[in-house]
């Protein structure tokens, strides 16, 4: 078995990110995790659905939600899932540049998701959607703002993971690193692919 | 292997604030319970005091629903919840011959987290008033600062802290029981214990989430003005009630799981005889676990859902006990036959066997709803819970530690003592809760600070009362026997037991790395298999070699503290102090995720000859 802090610079197992114990605890932990945060998302899902027609004299989903920003929104953050996908296919073959080149993008397009939620926000409170105004602009404002915090986190998370890749390079140490932080990045995107279908879509038609 | 240097050894409350040790961590565990267990307790017996006598005005109004809501609150979330995570740090790796927990890092921040968030809540104590929602903080009561100061915010606060600590413990031991079991080790052979720390472990991962969730929007409806629980803004108050007892219902198995799983290690050891139905056990485990995911609707037949969902919740209610009763008798025919001990730990869960039925058949008389509709918001409700939590979980934790006090500490308990503890606290226990059934039958309400005299209550309280005496001088017995043998108590040999599972078979307490060498196990009740076939220790899985082992670190201690600081701005409305807080915990993440820690190794001869199959 390779231990902590062996590195392993020539070649690299098939699968770096599960090759030592630790690894595969991580792996394993993380889907866990995500587990965790399917009910936490769902739990709030579920509230929304409750409170949803909740407008009280305030605007409500049919006046404010603007579609093409929205769909635009989903493009960007659907990309960013393919990039961080292509950051991993990278790492597998052990080019740090590329797989370093593809999760900077994969953050510049999560900042430019976040530039269009900070927008829209903006937009619906100066139609008079504050977040005490109503049932409904509190649970949307939570759930679509829990997503926004979840992809400024994931944002973050991946900066922090490029700052030392240069110096710590791709091994059996790093590469869970790397993978658990694609996987949560993932499960953020489905999340909005949810979001986008029953706040969005099913707000302007259902 | 470049990093073979050992580090110096840290001394002292230095040692305790950075270890990552889980045999540490689960000393912290259970002196942490232990201390929270003393203050809830003496919260309840001044409950019972006020109500020793109708008209009392001892403790009325606020004072009372205060008393109330910590005793509640501090008894689930900071004494049962971890004193259990103290046993399944102390015992799981110990069982399935692992090195360590997957997490060393992971699990010393969990446990930082839990402590801090019950200081936090018992800071409310000091700070104008403690919470006096309840332990279940009932919107819009709780969600509004019409009704309550700032109580509840230490109580938001104080929960969601320790939720995301007990959550990472929760997820830690999940891949721990199946990422790290030695060779051999199949789940078919794992002890009963680690079974059932290992569903309830998944239980904590698909229940705090929806606590998590109510926790937040109650903390913005309290913070911000959102409109979550406030009918008046479009709200819904019967959401907190979901989401509460989504969590709440499978709480109450993430509690009496592991109690279950330690009598299934006690009364084998003290029967001589191999658990009956081991795999019944396991079976019933899983199912009790999955059915307490379908049954939270039962706390709220009363609301107004409709006969079908009240219907199909009680049915569901109402087959949990199917799971339950194969235990039991599984637990009945372990004893049959068997040569049975009566030592402390065996008489606690021999009196844990009628206590639990007890409270098991009000369970299913609560689960019929029209019935409930009489008993609910009764004392009868307050029978049935303090028999099932009591009389499960309590007598467990009381049967685990004096089973594994020696493992863990290295010293017997006394047993003399231990008997004396026994007794007080099993009659004390009857004593007070067998007639507030009949008090609840009768029309006591729940929650309620005094009675009027002559109205059929006055005796069935003060009986009530006189158990709460007997009860606390069991605890002052417990107490005693710990400092006493912690002074002049016998030094544990190995195996004190004649023990079954695996952690017998090295010294007590463990060293740090736990296995010189990683055991090979060849059955169910691993040592016991490997005794039978004459051997004396287990035998190894690989050569002796060095260990490597994970550094300790200041780091979970100042990330829980920016959380507890954070929590003081957001309760006292100070962005600054709230910013700062958390600033110093993300700052915290970002230092551990920079730099890289290699642990350090343990060589040979630096483990004790015992270990190291070295027998004199």
């Amino acid at each position: 078995m390779i231990g902590i802090g062996e590195h392993v610079k020539s070649t690299l197992p098939p699968e770096p990110e599960k090759a030592t114990l630790e690894g595969k605890n991580k792996f394993l932990a993380f889907w866990f995790f995500l587990g965790g945060e399917t009910v936490l998302f769902g739990s709030l899902f579920a509230v929304f659905l409750a409170l949803r027609s909740q407008t009280l004299s305030g605007p409500g989903a049919e006046d404010l939600f603007r579609l093409p920003v929205v769909f635009l929104a989903t493009i960007i953050l659907l990309t960013s899932s393919m990039t961080s996908v292509l950051a991993i296919m990278a790492m597998h073959r052990n080019d740090l540049r590329m797989m370093q080149i593809w999760f900077l993008v994969t953050v510049v397009l999560g900042l430019a998701f976040l530039g269009l939620e900070v927008y829209e926000f903006a937009e619906y409170l100066n139609e008079g959607l504050g977040y005490t105004t109503s049932a409904f602009a509190s649970a949307f404002y939570t759930l679509v703002g829990f997503h926004g915090a979840h992809v400024l986190f994931g944002v973050l998370w991946i900066s922090t993971l490029l700052l030392k890749s240069k110096q710590k390079g791709i091994n059996v140490v790093t590469a869970p690193k790397y993978f658990v932080a694609s996987l949560y990045w993932h499960f953020v995107d489905v999340v909005w692919v949810f979001i986008f279908t029953v706040v969005y879509l099913m707000g302007k038609v259902g | 292997m470049s990093h073979s240097l050992s580090i110096n050894k840290r001394t002292g409350i230095w040692d305790w604030l950075t270890t990552v040790d889980h045999k540490k961590i689960g000393i912290m565990y259970l002196a942490a319970a232990g201390l929270f267990f003393v203050i809830g307790g003496i919260e309840a017996f001044l409950m019972r005091l006020q109500l020793m006598y109708p008209n009392n005005d001892l403790f009325v109004g606020s004072t009372f629903n205060q008393l109330m809501t910590m005793h509640g609150t501090t008894m689930i979330f900071f004494v049962a919840m971890p004193a259990i995570f103290g046993f399944m740090n102390a015992v799981v790796p110990l069982q399935i011959g692992a090195r360590d927990v997957a997490f060393p890092f992971l699990n010393s921040l969990g446990f930082w987290l839990f402590f801090l968030g019950g200081i936090l809540l018992n800071v409310s104590w000091f700070a104008g008033g403690a919470p006096e929602g309840g332990w279940t903080a009932y919107a819009p009561l709780s969600s509004s600062s019409l009704y309550t100061g700032t109580g509840l915010d230490y109580y938001v606060l104080g929960l969601q802290i320790s939720g995301a600590g007990s959550l990472m413990g929760g997820i830690n031991f999940l891949v721990t029981i199946i990422n790290m079991r030695a060779p051999g080790m199949t789940f078919m052979r794992m002890p009963l214990f680690t079974w059932t720390s290992f569903v309830i472990s998944a239980l904590i991962l698909f229940a705090f989430p929806p606590l998590t969730v109510g926790l937040f929007l109650m903390f913005f409806d309290r913070l911000f003005d959102a409109n979550f629980f406030d009918p008046t803004g479009g709200g819904n108050v019967v959401i907190w009630e979901h989401l509460f007892w989504i969590f709440g219902h499978p709480e109450v198995y993430i509690l009496v799981l592991p109690a279950f799983g330690i009598f299934s290690e006690v009364i084998p050891t003290f029967s001589k005889k191999r658990l009956f139905g081991y795999h019944s056990m396991v079976f019933a485990t899983v199912l009790i676990g999955f059915l307490g995911f379908m049954v939270w609707v039962h706390h709220m037949f009363t609301v107004g859902l409709g006969p079908l969902a009240n219907s199909i919740f009680a049915v569901a209610t109402m087959a949990i006990a199917v799971p339950t009763g194969i235990k039991i008798f599984n637990w009945l025919f372990t004893l049959w036959g068997g040569q049975i001990r009566f030592t402390t730990a065996n008489i606690f869960a021999l009196g844990f066997i009628p206590s639990f039925v007890m409270g098991g058949v009000t369970g299913v008389m609560l689960a019929m709803a029209p019935a409930d509709f009489q008993f609910q918001d009764s004392y009868f409700v307050v029978a049935h819970f303090h028999y099932v939590i009591l009389g499960g979980t309590v007598f467990g934790l009381f049967a685990g530690l004096y089973y594994w006090w020696p493992k863990i500490f290295g010293r017997m308990l006394n047993e003399t003592l231990g008997k004396w503890h026994f007794w007080l606290f099993f009659i004390g226990f009857h004593i007070t809760f067998f007639p507030q059934h009949l008090l609840g039958v009768w029309g006591m309400p729940r929650r309620v600070f005094t009675y009027l005299p002559n109205q059929g209550l006055d005796t069935g309280n003060f009986i009530s009362t006189v158990g709460a005496f007997f009860m606390g001088a069991a605890v002052i017995v417990f107490l005693f026997n710990v400092i006493w043998t912690t002074k002049r108590g016998e030094r544990a040999v190995n195996d004190p037991w004649d023990g079954r599972s695996l952690e017998w078979s090295i010294s007590s307490p463990a060293p740090e790395y736990n296995f010189a060498q990683i055991p090979q196990i060849r059955g169910l009740d691993a040592y016991w298999v490997e005794k039978m076939a004459g051997n004396k220790e287990m035998k190894p899985s690989e050569p002796l070699g060095e260990i490597h082992m994970p550094s300790p670190s200041i780091l979970p201690l100042i990330m829980s503290l920016g959380l507890f600081i954070s929590s003081f701005g957001f309760i006292y409305h100070n962005y600054y102090i709230a910013g700062a807080g958390l600033l110093i915990t993300f700052a915290c993440m970002f230092i551990r995720s920079i730099k890289d820690d290699h642990g350090y190794h343990i060589k040979p001869d630096e483990m004790s000859e015992r270990d190291r199959g070295i027998t004199a």
